[in-house]
C-alpha cells in the first residue's frame, strides 16, 4: 500500500485530553508492584512472567488519551486485558502502577471520598450483562445512580423519565428488568448511566450478549446518543466490526500490551504488525479505507481533466464516480492535486486485495 | 526405549492400592488372631480412668469456685444470666406461669392466632392454615405446655443466634479474610454431632434450660452464617459494580443491592437455623432441657412407646410447621414477578383484619382462662399413645419372628463379628490398622490426622466403648451406602422416581434425630440393632441426594455417546454412570458417616450402648462426669477422623 508517509503517522489528540492514560500497570498475584518497577520483569512476555514470578499481568503499560467528545475503542481478543483496563480508568479495578488523569486530576491519586464524588458525577459505566438490580423496577433501576447521591424521590424521577424517554424505553417505567428482552435491559443500563449527566461514558462490551440484530440497533442508538448528547465514550469490545463502525480511534490490545493506536483506516490501511493484519484481514476495505489510502501519483499518461473527489471520501461511495469515468479521477484537496484513482485502484480494492 | 520406559512404569506401578489394601486386612486378621484379647483397653460401665476422676474434680472445683472466680463471675456467670432471663421471659410469654400469673401470658388461642398470622404475613394463607392445625393439633394431644417450652427454648436460641449469625455472616460475606477463618470453624462445628456440645457446656453454665440454648444456639448459628455469607458472595458481580460505579457507599451497596439480591438465601439460612434449633432443642432434654424432649427422654428411658411416639409426633408437627412457613417466606422471598395491583390491595386488607382478630385472640388468651390453658378434656394424647402401645405389643406379639429374625439376623453376620474384631484387637493394632488404610484410600495428610485422633482417643480411656460405636457406625453406613447407590441411581435415572422420592427425603432431613428412635423401639425393642437401623433411617436421605445428583450430573452427551454405541442400562449405570459419580460417592459416604455418628450416638438411649450411654449416663449420674466427657470427646475424634479420611478420599477421587 502506497499511501503518504505523513498519513501513517498515528493521528494525535488536538486540545487537551479528557481521558490521559500514562504507563498504565495491573498485575495480579503476590506483590504486583515489582513487576512495573523492575525493568528486567515488565519486559517479560506473559508467559514467562507467570513463570519467574506467579504474577499474572492484565495490563502492561499503557498509554492513550481520549478528546473530548470522542468515541475511543479498546479493542482485543478475550484476554487481552480490555476489561480490567476499562476497569482501572473508573478504579473498579485498582491498577498496579501508571497514572490515569481525568480532567487534569489523578485519579489514582484520590482518596475514596473523592473516587465516590467522580463516579457519582464525572463518569459512569455500562456493563456487559447489564447489572440490573433485579427487585426494582425500571425507573428505581435508572434512578439509582441519583438515589445514592441523595436526590429527591421526585427530582429523580423527573430525571430519570426524561432520560428513559431519550433511549426509547418510554411505557415500560413500571416493568422489572426480567420482564424485558435483553436489548431492553441495556436501554435500562444505558439510562442509568446517562442519568446522573456524567461528562464520559464507558462501556464494557455492552453488547455482547445480545443478538446480532438487536446489537445493531444498539449500536445504531450509540450512534445516536452521541449525535445528542455528544459525550465522550470509551468504548470496550472485542467485534472488529463494531469498534470500526462506533470508534473515532481504535486502541487495539493483546496480551495486556497495545499493538496500534488509530482511527479505522489507519488499522485497515497501515496495520502495525501481523496481528493487526491478520485481525483486519476480512474488513471490507472499501468500507473503511477513503480515497487517500488507494490513489496513485499521476504519471505523464493520465488524462487529469477528469472528475474531481476528496481524499476523506470511502472508497465504496467513489465507485460509481470512478467506474463512469473513461478518465482517472483526481483527489483534490483545497486545489491542490494529491494523485489519482482509476478503475484499477477501484477494482482492487473493493475486490478486498 | 519409549517401550521399556513404559512397561518399567507400569510395572512399577504394581502392586496396586487394592492389593495392598487386602495385604494389610490379611496381616491384621492374622495378628489379630494371634494377639485376640490382649491390650483391649476394655472398661466396665462403673470404672472410671485418672483421667475421668481428673475431669471430675476440675468439674468439682469449678463448681466450687463459680461464684468466686471472676472469669465465671464477671463473663460466664454473666451470659448464663442474660441467656436465663431471655429464655425464662419467652417461657413466661408462652409456656409458664409468670409475671405472677397462674397461667402464660399468651395462652394457646392466642398462640394458635399468632401462628396463623405470622404465617400468613410471611408466606401464605396456604400454608398459614395448616400451620394453625398443626399447632391446635399440638394441643389437642395434650402436649401444649411441653410444646411451648420446646417452642420458647427454640425461639430464645433462634433469636439469640441470629442476631450474632446475621451481621457475621454479613462481615463474612464482604471480606475474604473474615471468610477464609470462618469457613474451617464452621466446617468443624457442622461436622459435630449434636450431642457432643451438650457436655462441655454443662461444665461451665451448668445444667438446665441456660445450657440447653446455648448449645442449640452454637449448633444453630452455622447455617445461618453460612447461608448469609454465601448469599452476599454470590450477588452478581457486575451489578455490585454497576453500584460502585455510581459512586454508591459500601453501606448503599450492602443495604441496596446485596441484602436484596440476597435475601432468599439469607431466609433459607434463617429456615436451617430454625430447624437445627429444633432438633438440638429435644437433645437437650438429656441436660434437662424442658419441653417435648423430655417427655420422650423419659419414655424411651421407661420404654414407654406410647408416650414417646406421642411426643414424637408433636415433635413432628411442630417440624413441619416451622419448615412449611419458613421455606414457603423462603420461595416468596425469592420470587421476581409482582402480583398484580388488585392482589396487593387485598392482601393488605386481610393482613390488617387479620391483624386486629390476632391482637383480640392475644387479648382473650391473656384474660379467660377457657382461652389460656387448653381444655384438658379435649385431648386425645392418650389415645394416640394407647393405640401406639397396642400397636407396638401386637407388632411385638405377632411379628416378633419376623423383626427379631431381621435383628438377629443382622447383629449375627455383621454387627457382632464386626464388633469382637474392634474391641477385641489390641489397641496399638488396631490403630496402626486405621492408619495404614488411611494412607492407603485416603491420603498421607489424612492419616496423620488418623494417627492423632487414634492417640488422643487412647488417651480419653474410652477407647473400648469408642470401637464398639465405630463397628456400629461403619454397619450402619455400608447399609446406607447401599440403599444411597441403589435409590440415588433410580432417582438419578429416572424423573419420576425423583418427584415420588424427593419429597420425602427432604421431609426426612428436616426431623429431629430423636424421633426416629421411637418407631424402631417399637420394632426391634432396645438393643444395638435399633440404634443401627434409627441411624440408617436418619443418614440414607442425605445419602441418597447426593448419589442421586451425581448421576444426575454425568453430562447427557457422555450417556448419549455411550448409549449410542450400543451399551446396555446395567452397562450404562456401572461402565459411565456410577464410575463418573465417583466423587458423589465418596461425598455421599462422608455424609452417611457423619449423620449416621451422630445418630448411633443419641442411640445410646435406646440400649445401643458404647459412647452414647457413657454420654447420656454422664449426664445422669455425678460420678460419671468425667467419663461422660471423655467418651462426648471420642465422638468429636471419631467424627473427625472419619470426616477427615473420607474427606481425603473423596480428593482422590476427583
Amino acid at each position: 500500500m502506497a499511501a503518504p508517509t505523513e498519513l501513517t503517522a498515528p493521528t494525535s489528540v488536538q486540545a487537551d485530553p479528557v481521558i490521559a492514560v500514562r504507563g498504565l500497570w495491573k498485575v495480579f498475584g503476590a506483590r504486583p508492584e515489582r513487576v512495573p518497577a523492575d525493568p528486567s520483569l515488565a519486559a517479560l512476555s506473559r508467559r514467562d512472567l507467570m513463570a519467574a514470578t506467579g504474577c499474572v499481568a492484565a495490563v502492561c503499560g499503557i498509554d492513550f488519551a481520549v478528546a473530548p467528545g470522542e468515541v475511543f475503542v479498546v479493542m482485543g481478543l478475550s484476554g487481552s486485558g480490555k476489561s480490567t483496563l476499562g476497569r482501572c480508568l473508573t478504579r473498579l479495578v485498582e491498577p498496579t502502577a501508571g497514572e490515569v488523569v481525568f480532567e487534569g486530576e489523578d485519579i489514582l491519586a484520590a482518596d475514596r471520598r473523592r473516587l465516590r464524588t467522580l463516579r457519582r458525577d464525572k463518569f459512569s459505566m455500562v456493563f456487559q450483562h447489564f447489572g440490573l438490580l433485579p427487585h426494582r423496577r425500571v425507573i428505581d433501576n435508572v434512578a439509582y445512580g441519583l438515589e445514592v447521591r441523595g436526590a429527591r424521590r421526585a427530582a429523580r424521577w423527573a430525571r430519570a423519565q426524561e432520560v428513559i424517554d431519550l433511549v426509547g424505553l418510554g411505557g415500560n417505567e413500571r416493568s422489572y428488568p426480567d420482564q424485558l428482552s435483553g436489548g431492553m435491559q441495556q436501554r435500562v443500563g444505558l439510562a442509568r448511566a446517562l442519568a446522573g449527566d456524567p461528562d464520559v461514558l464507558f462501556f464494557d462490551e455492552p453488547f455482547s450478549a445480545l443478538d446480532p440484530l438487536i446489537r445493531r440497533d444498539m449500536q445504531n442508538e450509540v450512534v445516536r446518543l452521541h449525535h445528542e448528547v455528544g459525550k465522550t465514550m470509551v468504548f470496550i469490545t472485542h467485534d472488529l466490526s463494531e469498534a470500526l463502525k462506533l470508534g473515532d480511534r481504535i486502541l487495539i490490545m493483546r496480551d495486556g500490551k497495545a499493538v496500534q493506536c488509530g482511527t479505522g483506516e489507519e488499522l485497515v490501511g497501515a496495520p502495525a504488525d501481523d496481528y493487526v493484519a491478520d485481525f483486519v484481514h476480512d474488513v471490507p476495505r472499501a468500507d473503511v479505507l477513503t480515497l487517500k489510502w488507494v490513489m496513485r501519483p499521476p504519471t505523464a499518461n493520465d488524462v487529469l481533466d477528469g472528475p474531481e473527489l476528496a481524499p476523506d471520501v470511502v472508497v465504496r461511495a467513489a465507485v460509481r464516480t470512478v467506474l463512469e469515468s473513461d478518465r482517472p479521477v483526481k483527489v483534490v484537496r483545497d486545489g491542490e492535486l494529491l494523485g489519482v484513482v482509476d478503475h484499477e485502484e477501484i477494482l482492487a480494492t473493493v475486490a478486498g486485495e | 526405549m519409549a517401550q521399556l520406559a513404559l512397561t518399567n512404569r507400569i510395572s512399577l506401578r504394581r502392586p496396586g492400592r487394592g492389593v495392598l489394601l487386602l495385604a494389610v486386612l490379611v496381616l491384621f486378621l492374622a495378628l489379630w488372631t494371634v494377639l485376640r484379647g490382649t491390650h483391649t483397653l476394655a472398661l466396665g460401665a462403673a470404672d472410671l480412668t485418672s483421667l475421668h476422676r481428673a475431669i471430675n474434680d476440675f468439674n468439682d472445683a469449678l463448681g466450687a469456685s463459680r461464684n468466686s472466680n471472676p472469669v465465671f463471675l464477671y463473663f460466664f456467670n454473666e451470659i448464663r444470666l442474660v441467656v436465663d432471663e431471655f429464655t425464662t421471659f419467652l417461657q413466661g410469654l408462652l409456656a409458664q406461669p409468670s409475671f405472677g400469673r397462674p397461667v402464660p401470658l399468651v395462652g394457646w388461642l392466642g398462640v394458635v392466632a399468632l401462628v396463623g398470622y405470622i404465617s400468613y404475613a410471611v408466606a401464605s394463607w396456604k400454608v398459614a392454615l395448616p400451620a394453625t392445625g398443626g399447632f391446635a393439633f399440638l394441643g389437642l394431644q395434650g402436649l401444649w405446655q411441653e410444646s411451648m417450652d420446646t417452642l420458647a427454648l427454640t425461639l430464645a436460641a433462634v433469636i439469640i443466634a441470629l442476631v450474632f449469625a446475621i451481621p457475621l455472616g454479613i462481615w463474612a460475606g464482604l471480606s475474604d479474610r473474615v471468610n477464609r477463618l470462618l469457613t474451617p470453624v464452621l466446617d468443624l462445628m457442622q461436622t459435630m454431632p449434636t450431642f457432643v456440645y451438650l457436655a462441655p457446656l454443662t461444665l461451665i453454665f451448668l445444667i438446665g434450660p441456660a445450657s440447653a440454648t446455648i448449645a442449640t444456639l452454637i449448633y444453630a448459628a452455622p447455617p445461618a452464617i453460612r447461608f448469609t455469607a454465601h448469599g452476599i458472595r454470590d450477588a452478581p458481580r457486575e451489578t455490585v459494580e454497576a453500584s460502585e460505579s455510581l459512586g454508591a457507599t459500601t453501606g448503599q451497596t450492602l443495604v441496596k443491592v446485596l441484602l436484596p439480591a440476597a435475601k432468599r438465601t439469607i431466609v433459607l439460612g434463617i429456615n436451617q437455623t430454625i430447624m437445627a434449633a429444633l432438633s438440638m432443642v429435644t437433645i437437650a432434654a438429656l441436660i434437662d432441657a424442658p419441653g417435648l424432649g423430655q417427655t420422650v427422654v423419659k419414655a424411651l428411658q421407661t420404654l414407654d412407646v406410647g408416650t414417646a411416639f406421642n411426643a414424637g409426633l408433636a415433635i413432628v408437627v411442630m417440624a413441619i410447621v416451622l419448615d412449611r412457613v419458613t421455606s414457603t417466606a423462603g420461595q416468596r422471598a425469592g420470587r421476581r414477578r409482582r402480583p398484580r395491583r388488585g392482589a396487593v390491595v387485598a392482601r393488605r386488607v386481610a393482613l390488617v383484619a387479620g391483624g386486629v382478630l390476632t391482637i383480640l385472640a392475644v387479648y382473650l388468651s391473656a384474660t379467660y382462662v377457657w382461652a389460656s390453658e387448653f381444655p384438658p378434656d379435649a385431648s386425645f394424647g392418650p389415645a394416640i399413645a394407647q393405640a401406639a402401645t397396642d400397636v407396638t405389643n401386637w407388632v411385638q406379639n405377632n411379628l416378633s419372628p419376623v423383626t427379631n429374625g431381621f435383628k438377629d439376623f443382622f447383629t449375627l453376620v455383621l454387627i457382632d463379628p464386626l464388633q469382637t474384631l474392634l474391641t477385641e484387637s489390641p489397641w496399638w493394632l488396631l490403630g496402626a490398622l486405621i492408619v495404614a488404610v488411611s494412607v492407603l484410600v485416603g491420603s498421607v495428610r489424612a492419616a496423620a490426622v488418623s494417627a492423632g485422633c487414634v492417640l488422643l482417643l487412647w488417651g480419653t480411656g474410652v477407647w473400648s466403648d469408642a470401637m464398639a460405636t465405630l463397628a456400629s457406625t461403619v454397619v450402619a453406613t455400608l447399609i446406607v451406602m447401599v440403599l444411597g447407590v441403589v435409590l440415588g441411581v433410580w432417582m438419578g435415572r429416572s424423573r419420576m422416581v425423583d418427584r415420588v422420592l424427593r419429597p420425602l427425603l427432604d421431609a426426612g432431613q428436616t426431623m429431629p434425630a430423636f424421633v426416629y428412635l421411637v418407631p424402631f423401639l417399637a420394632l426391634f425393642g432396645a438393643s444395638r440393632f435399633t440404634a443401627i437401623v434409627a441411624a440408617v433411617v436418619f443418614a440414607a436421605p442425605v445419602a441418597i441426594k447426593v448419589v442421586a445428583d451425581g448421576i444426575r450430573s454425568v453430562s447427557a452427551t457422555t450417556v448419549e455417546a455411550a448409549t449410542a454405541a450400543g451399551s446396555s442400562t446395567w452397562q450404562l449405570i456401572t461402565k459411565v454412570q456410577l464410575p463418573m459419580s465417583r466423587h458423589a460417592l465418596t461425598l455421599a459416604t462422608n455424609q452417611g458417616l457423619i449423620y449416621v455418628l451422630s445418630m448411633v450416638v443419641v442411640g445410646g438411649l435406646v440400649g445401643a450402648g458404647a459412647l452414647g450411654y457413657d454420654v447420656v449416663a454422664g449426664f445422669a449420674q455425678g460420678q460419671l462426669y468425667g467419663k461422660g466427657l471423655a467418651a462426648g470427646v471420642a465422638i468429636v475424634l471419631l467424627g473427625v477422623m472419619l470426616d477427615r479420611l473420607t474427606k481425603a478420599a473423596a480428593q482422590r477421587s476427583r
